[in-house]
């Protein structure tokens, strides 16, 4: 199975970005089709609809691609991500619901970009003061964070608490029959989009992994103070990380709060966040497909054992452990390509040997638990006393 | 009527300080402004209230209160910070370590004899007798729990040197593959109060009462607190302990048994949550339900870096100053704001001592 | 017409129902505590039962749904529904062998996102003809619309916040009074009969706290002299308890649930506040006597419902079924169940034949009388006010 992967990674590898393309059209095509295709063993119905299923799926592999930047790709351990991606909804709520006391109704396009610009500020607006601690003591912090959030539209009165926001906008577009594309029941619409925004934001991150600041990001990663004394103004990356995280989730908040068409302050709780980082690691962290993946299983199973709701639960938090015991790296492991030229020096150096993986030159490859980095008794970066002795 | 006067003047205790009042209604007022100038207040009555004369008045109350209740915030989050002194992993699923200790106590009660409902008109003697019955037993409970639990969670994971993340999520798998057994075992609503020992108050401070079970809840939390610090400060098993935390490759080196360590330490931490399990179930008997863990489990890991994880005096100190803090919280501000007052305390506290008001290592603690 | 036809259907259920009271009551030995007086009444005599006549007749895999929480969070109170849903299905179906109708059970987790999904997954399915729940009110709001625009009928037993019934839904209907009928009888009852000028308010952080503590609020006046609020889950109010002391009231209306208020009340009195504790129809159930242990003892509880010695038939029934009492909720989920069994034995076949059945119906239920307005509010609504009186909870008059 490991040979396997290993080899599927090297062929990928191997391909030009063109031939990636051409690999990859065909497979969103094919998830595209999926809701329409509802094939027999793999849909959730008739317990619960299979395309909004998927559509959640696709809401938290968005928000997992988010929070990948700030765990996966940057290394800070956020536990109140869900706190991003409930500004991002309370905003598309304030803007547009007649429940709002702003009294406005914009468009959802028109929200979007200012919910997206909204959560980044309040990424930053966190980040500054707690971007200096390290580790854990930054993953409790966060969870505050999130839970402030939450409590907050629990509080403050304007905000409605329990009451919540009704009649969210949404996206306004028809079939040509004169019928609505994106309602809270029929989700082709939605999920279409959804899965076009994966693919946007996917472009964009992997652009900025292979730029200058998704390799600080690494250098943070691996080892914060070795990147400060090499001239990585590790702070301000690391807040950079925190805010394009955040601007993500807001997007997908403002998408999930579209679909729902209603928003209040349940579902942004503590155990939501920590779903989102199960998501993350499951797939494996730092491997953008990888936690899409996981996401789509977080969101999946739960919803595929919809018809035996007392044991859903059960079932989720065995899978959780079964697949963390088999594949404790996550379902795909951390990859990385560092050399802005990197596929030509693949080329190069592994061409002629296509069995031999290019891990030697991707610095964080990593082969099952053979770098020190993953032991668990060694927690170089991610520890609050990894660094500094 | 001003707005503003709405809830806060009504509550003006008659034996507030002139002084007190007076700022206490300055910044009421200022705070109200605050409050309802927001473009987007409507309503009459304020969100948030400033009432410095209720703080005054509750001070001692509100003292003595959040001591006996952080103390058990403080058992719980001992069993978080040994835990992550040594192998620096939350274990998300100590809060369900202590729900299972909590339910251990309760079927105690419930194989004695007892009934939901009334209380027991029993002699004294059996009572206390009863209560260390049952607290052993939910120590039992808990501490064999926390044995299993590492044993099949955690060991196979270092077995195959995974990497930190992966702990995390298998606590959460775990935390919730516990609660849902505990869900469909016993069902979802609360069990039926059960207790043994009413409160009745033994004497004032400063006019506040205090009664018999806050202090034998502060007490007993405080000796099993010296008991741990003693065990791993004191003893040989301690100092495995402590060496692991240090440095596990040349703890073992140096031939500590470094699986047996880690299986004491989740031990001891679950004994610890066993008898917070007693002492909640003696504040609240209303406790034994399946997700009761839930909430007080992320408060007392907050407790736990509120004072410095990974040290066992920082897991006490935390756990009482957020039990007081909370309190002190909800009378200035109103009830709906105890959770916030907890979380933002925390982030101060973090601000200006990054590891804790006492630092982190359960190594250096007494290095 | 339909009312004519209703009564003597009347006369034939009730006939029917002594016959099923006879056997229920034999095999109800192990009933404890809450049980009603000998010689009271074992239900409103007109009462429709789900049995019906036993002529009904459906085509096969007719089914009704019922959509709410079952295992996520407060899952207690959906599970005392769905039980209540499926004991009437359960009667339903052995009294007419000609009419199978099979209950989905949607889990909507209890959350507006989680609801989407279940919600469609029924409506989608043609054979669903009718839906009991939603149980709360934030997720009623966010699918409202479209189980609205589907034109399936549902009855909720337990949300009562009064904004759902002016969305202009035409296929919702409310099993109980809404906190607009309920709030003012609360506050007349503690100005009135309590004598009480000063009085606490406190409130959780639910729709439903929120919504009914405005009420009363709003209906007491000057006299809601202290506000105070407590959150879900709360276990701990000693805060809460001094703020109390210092108000010294002469009444505490808590608006919530009873999770909440069972530890809430005991620490009241263990305090020393002796002060009457009102609560709503969220914290009359069992639990919350058994949970406050002696503390509930006094408790004013009020509710939208007739008096529980109204139902020993079902009351027995379901604790034979699930080995529980039935708590909130059941008695309305059970109720709001019959009245679509009852459509569907009469024929309606489809989902706009049920809607009319169910705007157009008039009869009497175990808790109330069903007849709605057009915007689907109860057009009777009586309150009761009960009394904890030892381990029971008694009626203490119509408020």
């Amino acid at each position: 199975m490991r040979e396997r992967m290993s080899q599927i990674s090297t062929f990928w590898n191997a391909r030009s970005r063109f031939q990636q393309w051409g690999l990859l059209i065909p497979v969103v095509v094919f998830l595209l089709w999926l809701p329409v295709l509802n094939p027999p063993i793999i849909t959730t119905e008739p317990a619960t609809d299979f395309p909004i299923a998927l559509f959640n799926a696709a809401v938290l592999a968005l928000i997992a691609i988010g929070l990948n930047v700030v765990i996966g790709q940057a290394g800070l351990l956020d536990l109140g991500y869900v706190g991003f991606f409930a500004i991002g909804a309370y905003t598309t709520a304030l803007l547009s619901s007649p429940d709002s006391l702003l009294g406005v109704r914009y468009p959802w396009l028109v929200i979007v970009p200012i919910a997206m610009l909204v959560t980044m500020i309040s990424g930053v607006i966190l980040g500054t003061p707690t971007l200096r601690l390290r580790g854990d003591y930054l993953a409790i912090v966060t969870l505050g964070f999130g839970e402030i959030v939450r409590l907050l539209a629990d509080n403050i009165d304007p905000l409605r608490g329990n009451r919540g926001f009704q009649n969210i906008a949404r996206p306004e577009l028809d079939y040509p029959d004169g019928s609505p594309v994106f309602t809270q029941t029929d989700v082709l619409g939605f999920y279409w989009l959804a899965v076009c925004l994966i693919v946007i934001v996917l472009m964009l991150m992997g652009n900025l992994e292979r730029s200058r600041v998704g390799r600080a990001w690494i250098a943070v990663r691996e080892d914060e103070d070795a990147a400060e004394l090499t001239g990585v103004p590790t702070y301000r990356f690391k807040i950079w990380a925190f805010a394009i995280g955040a601007a993500v989730g807001g997007l997908s908040g403002s998408l999930f709060a579209a679909q729902v068409g209603y928003v209040n302050n349940q579902r942004f709780d503590v155990a939501t966040s920590i779903l989102y980082l199960a998501a993350v690691v499951l797939g494996g962290a730092g491997n953008k497909v990888g936690v899409i993946v996981g996401a789509f299983l977080v969101s999946y199973i739960p919803d595929r054992f919809q018809f035996e709701p007392q044991y859903r639960f059960l079932v989720f938090g065995v899978a959780l452990m079964v697949l963390m015991a088999f594949r404790p790296q996550g379902l795909l492991g951390m990859r990385q390509h560092l050399l802005a030229y990197g596929r030509e020096a693949y080329q190069k150096l592994f061409g002629a040997r296509t069995g031999v993986a290019p891990s030697g030159m991707t610095a964080s490859t990593r082969p099952e638990g053979d770098l020190p980095e993953t032991r668990p008794d060694d927690h170089a970066g991610t520890s609050p006393r990894g660094g500094g002795e | 009527m001003t707005a503003w006067h709405h809830p806060a003047t009504p509550l003006e205790p008659p034996c507030a300080p002139a002084g007190a009042r007076r700022l206490g209604e300055r910044v009421i007022s200022s705070f109200a402004v605050l409050a309802h100038a927001a473009p987007l207040a409507a309503s009459t009555e304020p969100w948030i209230n400033f009432d410095v004369g209720l703080l005054i008045d509750r001070f001692w109350a509100n003292t003595i209160n959040g001591l006996a209740y952080g103390s058990i915030y403080a058992l719980v989050a001992l069993g978080y910070t040994l835990v992550y002194g040594v192998l620096q992993l939350i274990n998300f699923a100590h809060s369900e370590i202590f729900i299972l200790g909590v339910f251990g106590v309760y079927l105690t009660f419930l194989a004695f004899g007892f009934e939901p409902g009334a209380i027991p008109n029993l002699p004294l003697g059996f009572i206390i007798v009863d209560l260390i019955v049952a607290g052993l037993v939910g120590m039992a409970v808990s501490g064999l729990a926390a044995i299993l639990l590492e044993r099949t969670a955690y060991r196979p994971l270092r077995r195959r040197n995974a990497p930190r993340l992966a702990f995390l999520i298998t606590a959460i798998g775990a935390s919730f593959v516990l609660q849902q057994v505990i869900r469909i075992w016993r069902g979802s609503n609360p069990e039926g109060t059960i207790r043994l020992l009413p409160p009745s108050p033994v004497f004032t401070i400063f006019g506040a009462p205090v009664t018999n079970l806050q202090i034998i809840i502060f007490v007993a939390s405080l000796a099993m607190f010296f008991v741990a610090d003693t065990f791993v400060n004191r003893t040989r098993l301690g100092r495995g302990i402590r060496a692991v935390a240090q440095d596990p490759n040349t703890a073992t080196l140096m031939g500590v048994n470094r699986e047996r360590v880690i299986t004491i330490t989740f031990m001891v931490g679950g004994v610890l949550a066993g008898a917070a399990g007693l002492f909640y179930l003696m504040t609240i008997p209303q406790g034994a339900v399946y997700n009761g863990g839930f909430l007080l489990g992320i408060k007392a890991f907050t407790a736990a870096v509120l004072g410095g994880i990974g040290n066992l005096r920082g897991a006490l100190l935390g756990g009482l100053i957020l039990g007081v803090a909370e309190n002190y919280g909800q009378s200035l501000f109103g009830g709906d704001w105890r959770d916030i007052v907890a979380f933002v305390l925390l982030v101060v506290v973090l601000m200006f001592r990054p590891t804790g008001i006492l630092g982190e290592s359960l190594a250096r603690s007494r290095a | 017409m339909i009312r004519r036809r209703l009564a003597a259907a009347g006369a034939l259920v009730a006939a029917v129902a002594l016959v099923l009271s006879g056997c229920a009551n034999q095999g109800g030995g192990e009933q404890q505590g809450g049980g009603p007086a000998a010689g009271a009444p074992s239900q409103p005599t007109d009462a429709v039962l789900p049995a019906g006549n036993g002529q009904g007749r459906c085509a096969p895999g007719t089914s009704i749904a019922y959509t709410g929480t079952i295992a996520g969070q407060n899952a207690a109170l959906g599970i005392a529904i769905v039980n209540a849903v499926q004991l009437a299905v359960d009667q339903h179906n052995a009294a007419n062998p000609n009419c199978q109708v099979t209950l989905v059970r949607a889990d909507t987790g209890g959350t507006p996102d989680t609801a989407v999904g279940p919600v469609t997954a029924v409506i989608n399915n043609p054979q669903v003809l009718g839906i009991v729940g939603l149980p709360f009110s934030g997720e009623s709001r966010a699918v409202g619309p479209a189980l609205n625009a589907a034109g399936l009928v549902n009855i909720t037993p337990s949300a009562t916040n009064p904004a759902l019934s002016t969305n202009g839904w035409t296929n919702f209907f409310r099993g109980l009074g809404n906190d607009a009928v309920q709030g003012p009888a609360i506050a007349r009852y503690i100005q009135t009969r309590l004598n009480a000028q000063n009085v606490c308010v406190i409130k959780d952080d639910s729709d439903y706290g929120i919504g009914l503590a405005q009420q009363v609020t709003q209906a007491l006046g000057p006299a809601a002299s202290c506000q105070a609020d407590v959150r879900t889950n709360q276990r701990e109010f000693s805060a809460v308890i001094g703020q109390v002391q210092q108000a010294n009231p002469q009444a505490i209306f808590y608006s919530g649930y009873y999770q909440e208020a069972s530890p809430l009340v005991q620490q009241l009195r263990d305090a020393g506040v002796q002060t009457p504790f009102i609560g709503p129809d969220g914290v009359k159930d069992e639990q919350f006597v058994v949970n406050a242990a002696g503390a509930a003892n006094g408790a004013l509880l009020s509710c939208p419902c007739v008096p529980q010695e109204g139902f020993t038939d079902f009351t027995n029934a379901y604790r034979q079924a699930f080995g529980v009492a039935p708590q909130t909720y059941s008695a309305e989920g059970y109720d709001a169940t019959t009245i679509l069994l009852q459509g569907i034995d009469r024929g309606a076949a489809d989902r706009a034949a049920l809607l009319n059945f169910v705007r157009s119906y008039n009869g009497q239920g175990l808790t109330k009388r069903f007849q709605w307005s057009p915007t689907g509010e109860l057009t009777q609504t009586p309150v009761y006010m009960y009394r904890v009186d030892g381990n029971q909870i008694v009626t203490d008059s119509q408020i």
